[in-house]
């Protein structure tokens, strides 16, 4: 029914050092430039058996659609706008909470790293709060906050905050103290400092928090989709379930992870633009 | 050889003759009353509130200064003061509290009781450089600095050292010795009236120390700050200083003024005795031949 897909992938990099001659020093450099391509190899090597097991009736259509369905499925939700809401629906979710958490977590760090006062009386309980595990709030969430929008909301700021304070607390207190000296002598004021020495010092910190928090925000997301939605990503996968149609949950858990990997993208651009001075170092 | 031509502090050190001599402006560079207290935020009440100014002509004055650490005394009752456009050295073994004192002097230790008083415009090139490695060269030298055009003045600085072509580099791209001498473009743009020096040069090799000493003498004689300079190199002392301090047991343990002329050559006969006093006071004694 289904034609393979593409023909079988290319063997040539599987064997390419199984000829048991010991690696080479100079041929180093030249294979790096192909080691982007050798590790698309087994991911599509995945997809092709996935495809023939399907195509040829090993894989049961109804556990496990083949990607062809999945991908006509996609096409379908595509043009009829469907996909596009609920992806829409979702992505605002995100946004929204990520937005509070993120200011929530910066800010506690700010005040937590530059005030004796604000690591003994706000580190704590933030610790504390740390140790719960986040989902087993959801009950405690919807007696609060109702069904709607806010828990949600609720849940995925609360999974950014965590993870964004403590990394960015901790690249606070990590700033050598030897550039306050610095600062000290050079006059700079209060805010100078923050400005000038304690942000661009925490960065590196303060980035591997975001990583982190933009992960647990989408596992947030995820998990109160599951619970009660009636619009997004998460309803979108639910009813499908109900109606036996596994190539939307397929299809929906694909988006979750494209949505994942574009936003772990845009950290790492965004990593790549605030620590130059860092590469700089590096690529000496 | 090409090389030659290629560094640039020798090259500016040998196209600018030493114009000033060095005990022409003394007289007043604090009469402007731009004098302050060292610890710009030391409460009242503490014992090392620093008093208003040091007296007419002195970049910096330290009475009775006393500092311990966990009850363990290190300065004992200093009396210091350097004249402005003055260079001081000051000697002493490790732990002998030499660094301690640059801190008292540069506000950064407010825990030390006496009596201190130094210029407004104390500037410090620590033993490392301390650039913030996340701004561009330029950037560091301009920090902090209020003036209409920042950069400009921070480039020129970077020139005054050699520098200028690096002016848009990242410190963790500099070498050792090029980011001391950015270090001390950052303290000279500001153009101090104390410049404290905390063993700038002992993390470089000898080849780069013997240029950064030509460097430091250019600009000491081009802005006429007073200096301290901390140090355990005695031949370092001689060769630079208007005068040598030894620090021991807490407090000034021998004075040594160098009169002769600068350049020096460090076997001069003046140098090679005063050395042998200063070693003795510091408790090296010489095996004999030179």
């Amino acid at each position: 029914m289904h034609p393979p897909a593409t023909a079988a992938p290319p063997r040539a990099p599987a064997t390419e050092n199984g000829s048991g001659a010991p690696p080479r020093r100079p041929a180093v450099a030249p294979r790096r430039r192909n080691r982007l391509l050798d590790r698309w190899v087994s991911p599509i090597a995945l997809l092709v058996g996935w495809q023939l097991g399907a195509s040829l009736g090993i894989l049961p259509e109804r556990l496990l659609p083949a990607p062809s369905t999945v991908a006509a499925t996609a096409l379908g939700l595509l043009q009829d706008g469907s996909l596009v809401d609920a992806v829409g629906v979702s992505l605002q979710r995100v946004l929204t909470g990520f937005a509070i958490g993120a200011t929530a977590g910066i800010a506690l760090a700010v005040v937590v790293g530059l005030s004796r006062w604000g690591d003994n009386l706000v580190d704590p309980p933030l610790q504390m709060l740390r140790t719960v595990p986040i989902f087993g709030l959801i009950p405690l969430f919807i007696l609060w906050f109702g069904i709607g929008e806010t828990p949600k909301v609720a849940l995925v700021a609360l999974a950014v905050t965590i993870p964004l304070y403590v990394n960015t607390a901790a690249g606070i207190r990590g700033v050598d103290p030897k550039f306050r000296d610095v600062a000290h002598v050079l006059r700079l004021s209060r805010l100078g400092v923050i400005r000038h020495v304690v942000l661009p010092g925490s960065l590196p910190g303060l980035l591997v928090g975001l990583r982190l928090s933009l992960g647990s925000a989408w596992l947030a997301l995820i998990v109160a989709e599951q619970i009660n939605a009636d619009a997004g990503l998460g309803f979108m996968i639910n009813s499908a379930r109900e109606f036996l149609r596994t190539d939307i949950v397929v299809l929906g858990l694909i988006v979750y992870s494209l949505l994942g990997l574009i936003t772990d993208a845009f950290v790492r651009l965004l990593e790549r633009r605030a620590l130059v001075w860092r590469r700089a170092f590096g690529t000496r | 050889m090409a090389a030659r031509f290629r560094h640039p502090v020798n090259g500016a050190a040998a196209a600018r003759p030493a114009a000033v001599d060095g005990t022409a402006d003394q007289s007043a560079a604090l009469d402007g009353g731009a004098s302050r207290a060292t610890a710009v935020d030391a409460t009242a009440d503490r014992p090392a509130a620093p008093e208003a100014a040091a007296s007419g002509g002195a970049a910096a004055e330290v009475r009775g200064l006393s500092r311990a650490f966990d009850g363990r005394p290190v300065l004992a009752d200093v009396d210091l003061r350097i004249e402005s456009g003055e260079f001081v050295a000051l000697l002493g073994r490790s732990g002998s509290g030499k660094s301690t004192l640059l801190r008292v002097l540069a506000g950064l230790d407010r825990e030390a009781e006496g009596t201190v008083a130094a210029s407004d415009s104390a500037m410090v090139a620590f033993q490392e450089p301390r650039l913030l490695p996340w701004k561009r060269v330029w950037a560091n030298i301009a920090l902090g600095l209020d003036g209409t055009a920042p950069k400009e003045a921070a480039v020129a600085a970077l020139g005054e050292v050699g520098l200028a072509d690096h002016a848009d580099a990242w410190p963790l791209t500099l070498s050792g010795g090029e980011a001391q001498r950015a270090s001390l473009a950052r303290a000279l743009v500001r153009e101090p009236e104390l410049l404290l020096l905390d063993e700038p040069f002992g993390a470089l090799d000898a080849l780069t120390r013997i240029t950064m000493h030509d460097l430091v003498l250019h600009l000491w004689r081009r802005h006429l700050p007073g200096v301290l300079l901390v140090t355990h190199d005695v031949d370092e002392a001689l060769l630079l200083a208007d005068r040598v301090l030894v620090l021991a047991d807490g407090r000034i343990a021998h004075e040594e003024h160098i009169g002769l002329p600068r350049p020096r050559h460090r076997d001069a006969d003046a140098l090679l005795h005063a050395r042998d006093r200063l070693l003795a006071v510091l408790g090296v004694h010489p095996t004999g031949d030179r």
